[in-house]
């Protein structure tokens, strides 16, 4: 039975089980393929997107647990044309190395800061360690979501 | 992008320079102090148009032949051909381009000889650039061992200022004006007048040019790019998910494949029952494949589940099945009959050491190289043709494992190679290649995504072998007067250079690699290597064998630095005779505060020269009630030239991150034949609240300018270690750490 929700503001429809995880019927079913798979068992982060706002694990997400649910990626975050604070924080600091896990890092950055605009670094380290990077950019994810933070400020 | 890569590929099949009203400029030659007899002979038949140069009626791109794992490469590689052409770096465009022989790695061979990096002798050099022949002759097109850097430096900076004389003869031509009057700025050709004549109107032209012999460098004082943090080419597609990685390509009509193999690697697979899998909705094919079977469905998670659903029987592994089997074979290993090398024999240490001297064992595990991006590639066999879309370090491999499986020749073949979600060395393997081609050829006329799992990546490695160190020394009067340095593993260069059809004979210097070429002058001085038998398919590992060697070399060095009751910083000085290790040594001493301890913590040192970069690390400990904790990291490196500051920052920092996961939890093991660690869960990697603030410092005292993407790895586990002692007085010889601490 098709399962509706709306992504990037988007109403879509989609044919597919609704057991299959987001982050597949994202990938898979939209062609929406910023998200990425990196462990299927949320100990990567790599998958996360905004549902209602939160940050989640879209590989742990049935699809059929977000039917009506609102449904926000890295592509509707913001493009290369019009970037989200976080996403011009991220290349101010120049934080990407291979790239794949960054849409993770935003995503979840973006969570972080709608909830709580003046993150301590404690917060900010706490946050952001269920995100894994294997090519150690981690300083520079510390340094952009604090610079993030402060261009959400001034908008 | 599309279209520049595909005039890229034709301009190289058809030989040509100018075509489809797009201009490839190149240059080509070796780089030898010697003429070679040879070179003539291998000039004929090879290309010799080396085109790293592409304008179109649209601008400038420039063929960057290295694939981007994650390193900056083509950032840094456009830099060099930009900085000669004076193009306009907010312009820039930059494609990896095709798989090609012209595109051989002459530096990668480099490493590999039996002369220490700081040897800048006649002889040594003249080794090294032998090298460059058997490198081109063979048409590697390599991307690794932080050697692109060192390849490209002369080579790509001669193309852009070929590239940039012929434009200025075209506008001279046309302007009918001497060459001398014109000048260029931001991609136009400017003449005494003011009038601008644009690279894209006088392509054509220029192609016809012959090119000077030997076209002009800027001084280093004229560069406008080199040497500054330039912003990455691929940073805005990578903060929004707009960068194309070989696991998101899409295509019409595509079919998702996922694939199972048996875990006990290079096993067979003796019976499965894919009944229930079959029967699943959305499943279209299930294939055996060499020691497994390949699912095709119309979704990755289709193909994922009815993998699950297979039930099958495994054959035995061909190699030891336990970890602790491996340990013994690698203890039983220090034979006569199993010595590799003795690249280091100074002195005479037997004459020198009792059994009563200071002695010590250390140990390493197996590592995965856990790439985030699980492999992933993909295939299309049509008419004909075949097409690899893959994030690949060896491309031209490509060509002769589609040659080997289709029976096509070359020219039928394309290589599309796409950016890597990380290399480190494990996409410098054919594995998932072979079967990609494979499950195309099944499915002729459909193009085909294989994409891992997970756990079939974390179980399926060419992993950074296991490996083990037994250290003799003597100290006197505060220094040290012999040092015996063992080291044993199964060799990396027999295990990948023979999963790919090679062998290469002789020994394998990645085995002492990061310990037999330290700087170190020691009166009695002997480095051995020993090569355990093949067992776990082992492969090239960020900074390959230096990723152990440095652990067993430096925390003995400790150790004797201790023993002798001398600071670890001067004891090092005290034995360094090479001007730029011992300044890289100064420099995070003087940065980490070094003499000036914090209350409650402790500082660790580790020193490693790797691919010709000498690298100084300090950590700095502290002890809270959850466990030890990394308050401060600090790291000096001499790169040579500093192309890149910011993103030579970026390799180093994420070097040693690389390097401190494994040494907190990294960790391989073996039972019943199978790796134990399917998934992040069970080989966890550092996470950032574990990540101390890193601050860096970048030398440049080497006469040669050196790849930067490994050296920042090896320290980073004993300057651990040694902090570890420093704040506790426990010695862990052994690794990961965990094993033995708690960490915050």
């Amino acid at each position: 039975m098709p399962v509706t929700l709306t992504v990037n503001g988007r109403t879509e429809t989609l044919d597919l089980p609704p057991d299959m995880p987001l982050l597949w019927a994202l990938r898979d079913g939209m062609n929406l393929t910023g998200t990425k798979y990196g462990c299927g068992v949320a100990a990567c982060g790599a998958c996360t997107v905004h549902v209602d706002g939160q940050a989640v694990r879209s590989c742990q997400t049935p699809l059929g647990d977000v039917a009506g649910a609102t449904v926000t990626t890295i592509e509707g975050l913001g493009n290369p044309a019009a970037l989200h604070a976080v996403q011009t924080a991220w290349v101010a600091a120049q934080v990407a190395q291979c790239g794949y896990c960054q849409s993770g890092q935003i995503m979840q950055a973006a969570a972080l800061l709608a909830e709580n605009p003046s993150p301590t670094p404690d917060e900010i380290d706490e946050a952001m360690s269920g995100n894994l990077c294997r090519c150690g950019t981690y300083p520079r994810i510390r340094a952009a979501v604090q610079d993030a933070a402060l261009r959400l400020k001034e908008v | 992008m599309g279209r520049a890569m595909k005039i890229a590929r034709r301009g190289f099949l058809l030989g040509s320079a100018a075509l489809l009203g797009g201009v490839a400029f190149g240059w080509y030659r070796y780089a030898t102090p010697h003429a070679n007899p040879l070179e003539a002979g291998l000039a004929q038949g090879e290309a010799t148009l080396n085109p790293y140069v592409l304008i179109t009626a649209d601008g400038v791109t420039v063929i960057a032949p290295r694939a981007e794992m994650g390193q900056g490469v083509h950032t840094t590689l456009a830099a060099l051909v930009a900085e000669e052409m004076d193009l306009d770096w907010s312009q820039i465009r930059v494609i990896h381009g095709p798989a090609s022989k012209a595109y051989y790695n002459s530096a990668i061979l480099g490493e590999g000889v039996p002369f220490a990096p700081t040897d800048d002798s006649r002889l040594a050099n003249t080794v090294r650039s032998a090298m460059d022949i058997p490198a081109k002759f063979l048409g590697l097109q390599i991307t690794g061992g932080s050697s692109s850097i060192p390849d490209a430096f002369e080579k790509m900076r001669l193309a852009g200022a070929a590239a940039r004389a012929a434009l200025i003869s075209a506008a001279a031509a046309r302007l009918n004006l001497p060459a001398a009057q014109l000048s260029t700025e931001n991609g136009v050709v400017i003449a005494p007048d003011g009038t601008r004549l644009p690279y894209t109107d006088l392509a054509e032209a220029a192609a016809t040019i012959d090119l000077p012999a030997e076209p002009a460098l800027k001084p280093r004082a004229e560069w406008k790019l080199l040497g500054r943090s330039l912003p990455r080419v691929d940073m805005l597609a990578k903060v929004t998910g707009t960068q194309t990685y070989a696991i998101d390509l899409r295509l019409p009509g595509m079919r998702f494949a996922t694939i199972r193999t048996n875990p006990r690697l290079g096993g067979p697979l003796l019976f499965f029952d894919a009944s229930a899998a079959e029967a699943m909705p959305g499943v279209d094919r299930i294939l055996p494949v060499e020691n497994g079977v390949a699912v095709i469905a119309t979704n990755t998670w289709t193909a994922m589940q009815a993998a699950d659903a297979i039930t099958f029987d495994w054959g035995p592994a061909p190699y030891p099945a336990t970890s602790d089997e491996i340990t013994e074979t690698l203890r039983a290993s220090f034979t006569d009959d199993r010595k590799d090398s003795t690249n280091r024999d100074d002195g005479d240490v037997d004459a020198v050491l009792t059994p009563d001297d200071w002695q010590a064992e250390y140990s390493v595990p197996y590592l995965a190289h856990a790439t985030m991006e699980p492999m992933s590639s993909a295939a299309l066999l049509k008419d004909g043709r075949l097409t690899v879309w893959s994030g690949n370090q060896l491309p031209t491999q490509i060509l002769i494992e589609g040659q080997a499986l289709t029976g096509l020749p070359p020219e039928a073949i394309t290589v599309e190679t796409l950016p890597m979600g990380g290399g480190f060395g494990r996409r410098a393997e054919m594995d998932i290649i072979r079967q990609t081609i494979a499950l195309a050829q099944a499915m002729e006329g459909t193009p085909i995504l294989l994409t891992w799992s997970r756990e079939e990546d974390m179980t399926h490695d060419g992993y950074r072998p296991a490996a083990l160190s037994r250290v003799r020394g003597k100290v006197q009067d505060g220094r040290l007067v012999a040092f015996d340095f063992a080291t044993c593993s199964s060799s990396v260069v027999e295990s990948q250079v023979g999963r790919l059809g090679y062998s290469l004979p002789g020994p394998d210097s990645a085995i002492v690699q990061g310990a037999w070429e330290q700087p170190y002058r020691l009166p009695n001085h002997r480095v051995t290597g020993y090569r355990a038998p093949a067992m776990l398919p082992v492969g090239s590992w960020r900074s390959v064998g230096a990723s152990q060697n440095a652990f067993f070399h430096e925390t003995a060095m400790d150790e004797l630095a201790h023993l002798a009751g001398v600071d670890p910083v001067e004891f090092r000085l005290a034995h360094i005779d090479h001007d730029p290790s011992r300044k890289v040594i100064e420099a995070v001493a003087e940065m980490s505060g070094w003499g000036s301890p914090t209350p409650g913590r402790a500082k660790g040192i580790a020193f490693c020269l790797s691919f010709g970069v000498p690298v100084a690390e300090v950590i700095e400990l502290a002890s809270t009630p959850d466990g030890l904790r990394l308050t401060g990291a600090w790291i000096a490196a001499d790169p040579g030239i500093a192309l890149d500051p910011g993103n030579i920052e970026a390799q180093l920092q994420g070097g040693m991150i690389y390097g401190l996961s494994a040494a907190i939890r990294g960790e391989i093991t073996l039972a019943d034949g199978m790796v134990q660690q399917p998934n992040f869960w069970d080989f966890e990697p550092m996470r950032l609240r574990e990540c101390p603030p890193i601050v860096v410092r970048i030398l440049e005292n080497q006469p040669h300018i050196r790849g930067i993407g490994e050296p920042g790895t090896p320290p980073a586990a004993p300057a651990l270690g040694n902090a570890i002692f420093a704040l506790t007085g426990q010695r862990l010889r052994d690794l990961p750490f965990a094993r033995s601490v708690t960490f915050a």
